[in-house]
């Protein structure tokens, strides 16, 4: 049985990249290191790399997201390769043609990368596993697959931390909010916990926290105060319209009342705390418009990274 | 190049790192001063660095220090794909009408060379570009030629040649 | 005809009590004919070795390094006629089944259309006897189209061949006409066959409720989803004492709650899927699509509770739970794949190897799959059939198997069309050699 990851080949090379879950830390490093080096090229006058020249990107988005889909996109020029874009939505892909066909399809045309994103959790693995089957050499990115994964997220998360704090050791990380839908807190879990932050804590109401945290390395809070108090980093998650009212939470004013990331609240982590939010935000409903715009948030700084980080991933993997 | 008359063996025990950068230096600060130049050293990761580094301090230059990563523009990336430990490309100072010295440690092939050139020249149009190198060991596969030359050795095309520091900053080669 | 199994060993399965008899049977000759067994090897207990004079076999077979028992009773075979002709047919799982040494099996109802009319299942059961294989015992719909609102007419299909009334897995959400229809099937006296799984609690939930569907991102199924609904149940049988089956247990809890209701004295039975015997959540691998059944395979600790189930007697049966499903179906995305395993060729060896990794003695493993289930069905009432039972005068509904052949699963050896199961590349180990029903061997591994 296969037990291997399939996103690291027989020679131990990373071919996708598909989970953080399972990704070795020293991967993880020289993912961080490489983006170093990529993150000037947005200054150079010649705002290109031939790398990727040649080389056919396919972006595959199941699911809408233009801001992801752009970053892949400007990551993949950058690096000189041609990008393609193919927005699937769900009513064309109930015309009948299954995921496997369309990649088939796509794979026909001689891609050599898919950065896929789809609403299912673990789509990325049938695609990755169906192509190696074939013998296809095309590499798979998951740029975020139903509430499992978005590796590049968290890679960018952990360069921005390592940015700022230098060091993983000793740091205190707090990831606020819907935990439960959130791909962007699991990975952003395993990368941590790999990086060897000592003390990861989740904080949130116990309808937006899955059970088993504990068994992945993380402390759970329900008190945000007593959850930020003292730490370095706090990563803010976007709380989706769909779950504001209803089952989960009642409201988007009650929510923000006890969750959302206030100045006061802010006032409980370390005076250096830095604060991150994968975006987009709602303000008013996660996040106060004082603490977004205000000197302990590097969420901009996020975005730049974001792209070095990819080209990093691309340039890695699509050797 | 022309054919080697001494066995490789005894060409290394010849191959004196330390003297070879004195010469290097003395090309270096003849040339300079006889052209009345006052250019910009840039040392190629990491040999190249260390090299420029050292160069930098002894020629007592004013400008600032550059340095340059061959990974991107190297010709071997769709069989060797990127190298493990990329160290980035820091030229603090307009590449546009400057006056630059690339340094290296070996030439040999030419094509990390061709490569730094390409790097170069993403960020602006230099006035003038020469190249400094600690060996050159010959074996050219494409046109390219140093200027500024420590010390000319032959080897055979397997073996490596490379350029360590150790933590007093003493140079020595070896052969691989 | 006339035939003779020497050299082999006859298995008589046993309940509760101590192994009088040899770890793998007795080793004996047993002679058909007519259709019955008509002598047994004078080891066996309660058995005769008389033959009339001068009688000679058609055939002879010899079973040497075999093991001979009653044909396998399976209480759930999806057969998906009529309906689901492109997942499977029932000739293709008529064959599956003989293939995997089962001579008579249950199926659910939920075919399209359900079998919620008597015409239906008198179709089904008259294709089935045209193929002369295992003995086919239909469940009826418990509610028309198993919609959950209006009961069938269970008198009817009762007549027609229906041994007992299910809702398959399609939950009933109004407890008061889940009550009604107890009701209705207490009055007659019929038996009715219910998967417990509280569909709210179920809702959207793909994989077991724990740690792993946590860190896979997919929605889980919470235990409380299954004890829910038993709780629910087993209020509603205190009240009407109508008989209930509770189908494919798949937690520690469930197993728990059904071990209180018997001790209590109430008139349930229950069964296990034979796969969850083996395969946990933790075995989904890289979102293997294989790995996707309903109920969901649970943690360690739910399989650890279903195994000590069986061995304290709380759990009456494992069936195979076969569930054909075709290969578009599994060549999706985890969650939108639909659940459902191979079982009737892979029911034998995953007794044997759950029988080899607690030390159950072969004969108690082997009534789980023969004596247990024809028990639950009733069969002993029944006419023409073994009834799980390998006995002097007993149809003879059996079958020959070598415990030591080892064969792969894979999409070659599979005789269903159904060639998705977690056990894909496996080696397992349990072959059978021949099955026959009434007296005919109707199927042999060449």
């Amino acid at each position: 049985m296969i037990r291997r990851h399939p996103q690291i080949d027989g020679q131990g090379r990373l071919r996708h990249l598909l989970s953080i879950d399972g990704l070795p830390k020293a991967m993880i490093e020289r993912v961080l290191d490489t983006a170093s080096a990529f993150l000037d090229v947005s200054d150079r006058t010649v705002k290109k790399l031939p790398l990727l020249r040649g080389r056919s990107v396919f972006n595959l988005f199941f699911e809408n997201s233009t801001r992801t889909r752009t970053t892949f996109e400007i990551a993949a020029q950058r690096l000189s390769a041609d990008v393609f874009n193919l927005n699937i939505s769900a009513s064309s892909a109930s015309k009948g043609e299954s995921l496997l066909d369309t990649i088939d399809n796509l794979a026909a045309m001689n891609a050599d990368l898919f950065v896929v994103r789809h609403a299912q959790s673990g789509a990325p693995f049938l695609i990755a596993q169906h192509l190696d089957h074939l013998g296809k050499d095309v590499h798979v990115i998951n740029a975020g697959d139903g509430r499992h994964e978005h590796p590049t997220q968290a890679l960018l998360d952990a360069y921005t931390i390592r940015h700022f704090k230098k060091n993983f050791t000793g740091l205190r990380i707090a990831l606020v909010g819907d935990i439960l839908h959130s791909r962007v807190a699991r990975s952003n879990i395993h990368a941590l916990t790999t990086l060897g932050v000592p003390d990861v804590r989740a904080v949130g109401p116990a309808t937006l926290l899955p059970g088993g945290l504990e068994s992945m390395g993380v402390r759970v809070f329900h008190d945000m105060r007593e959850g930020l108090r003292d730490v370095d980093v706090v990563i803010m998650l976007r709380l989706q319209n769909e779950r504001m009212r209803g089952a989960l939470l009642p409201s988007a004013q009650e929510y923000f009342k006890h969750y959302g990331l206030t100045p006061e609240k802010l006032a409980y982590a370390a005076p250096d705390a830095i604060v991150m939010h994968p975006g987009p935000m709602n303000r008013g409903v996660e996040i106060d418009s004082a603490v977004a715009d205000g000197p302990q948030a590097v969420i901009l700084s996020q975005v730049t990274f974001g792209i070095a980080v990819r080209m990093a991933v691309l340039g890695i993997i699509a050797a | 190049m022309s054919t080697p008359t001494r066995d490789p063996e005894d060409a290394l025990g010849a191959l004196n790192a330390d003297r070879a950068y004195v010469h290097l230096l003395d090309q270096l600060r003849r040339v300079l001063a006889d052209e009345c130049r006052s250019p910009v050293l840039v040392g190629v990761h990491s040999g190249g660095a260390w090299l420029a580094e050292r160069l930098h301090t002894d020629l007592g230059l004013n400008s600032p220090l550059g340095y340059l990563s061959s990974a991107f523009h190297r010709d071997d990336y769709g069989s060797r794909g990127l190298p493990t430990n990329i160290k980035p490309t820091v030229l603090p100072f307009d590449v546009e009408a400057a006056d630059l010295i690339v340094v290296d440690d070996v030439l040999f092939t030419g094509r990390t060379a061709r490569a730094t050139l390409n790097e170069l020249f993403d960020h602006g149009r230099p006035a003038r570009v020469e190249l400094a190198v600690l060996a050159d060991r010959g074996g050219r596969e494409l046109p390219i030629s140093a200027r500024f030359v420590g010390v000319s050795i032959s080897l055979r095309g397997a073996q490596q040649l490379v350029l360590s520091q150790d933590t007093q900053g003493h140079f020595s080669f070896r052969v691989e | 005809m006339k035939i003779s199994i020497v050299n082999g060993r006859v298995l008589t399965p046993f309940e509760r009590s101590a192994p009088t008899d040899d770890q793998h049977g007795i080793r004996s000759d047993l002679h058909i004919a007519d259709g019955r067994v008509i002598a047994i090897g004078d080891q066996v207990p309660g058995s005769s070795s008389v033959l009339p004079d001068g009688w000679v076999p058609d055939r002879v077979i010899d079973a040497r390094g075999m093991i001979i028992t009653p044909g396998l009773v399976d209480l759930a075979a999806r057969l998906r006629e009529p309906g689901f002709e492109y997942r499977a047919t029932l000739e293709s799982e008529m064959q599956a089944a003989l293939v995997g040494g089962v001579t008579a099996l249950v199926c659910p109802p939920d075919t399209d259309p359900p079998l919620d009319e008597p015409g239906l299942v008198e179709m089904l059961k008259h294709r089935a006897r045209g193929l002369a294989g295992a003995h086919l015992y239909p469940l009826g719909a418990l509610t028309v189209a198993l919609q959950g609102t209006v009961i069938t007419e269970m008198a009817e299909l009762a007549e027609a061949g229906c041994v007992g009334f299910s809702q398959a897995n399609v939950a009933i959400a109004d407890s008061q006409v889940l009550l009604r229809a107890l009701q209705y099937a207490k009055t007659f006296g019929f038996q009715v066959w219910l998967q417990p799984q509280d569909p709210c609690l179920a809702r959207g939930g793909i994989v077991h409720a724990g740690p792993l569907a946590s860190r896979m991102g997919l929605p889980g199924i919470p235990v409380i989803a299954e004890t829910v609904a038993l709780q629910t149940m087993l209020e509603l049988v205190r009240v009407t004492q109508a008989r209930v089956h509770f189908c494919r247990l798949s937690s520690a809890a469930g197993v728990a709650l059904v071990r209180a209701a018997k001790l209590e004295g109430l008139p349930v039975t229950c069964d296990v899927s034979v796969h969850h015997l083996h395969v946990t959540d933790q075995d989904i691998g890289w979102f293997d699509a294989n790995h996707r059944v309903d109920p969901p395979f649970r943690s360690q600790r739910d399989r650890d509770a279903i195994r000590a189930g069986l061995g304290d007697g709380t759990v009456d049966a494992i069936c195979s739970d076969h569930t054909p499903v075709d290969d578009d179906a599994k060549a999706l995305p985890y969650g939108e794949a639909e659940p459902g395993t191979t079982g009737l060729e892979l029911l034998l060896p995953l007794v044997l190897k759950w029988a080899t990794e607690t030390r159950t003695p072969l004969a108690r493993a082997i009534a789980t799959i023969t004596t247990g289930p024809a028990a639950i069905v009733g069969m002993d009432r029944m006419a023409g059939t073994g009834a799980g039972r390998l006995e002097l005068g007993s149809v003879a509904d059996l079958m020959i198997f070598d415990p030591d052949a080892l064969w792969t699963v894979d999409r070659n050896s599979l005789v269903s069309q159904g060639r998705h199961s977690p056990f894909l590349g496996y080696e397992v180990a349990g072959r059978v050699m021949t099955t026959f029903v009434a007296g005919q061997p109707i199927f042999e591994r060449v």
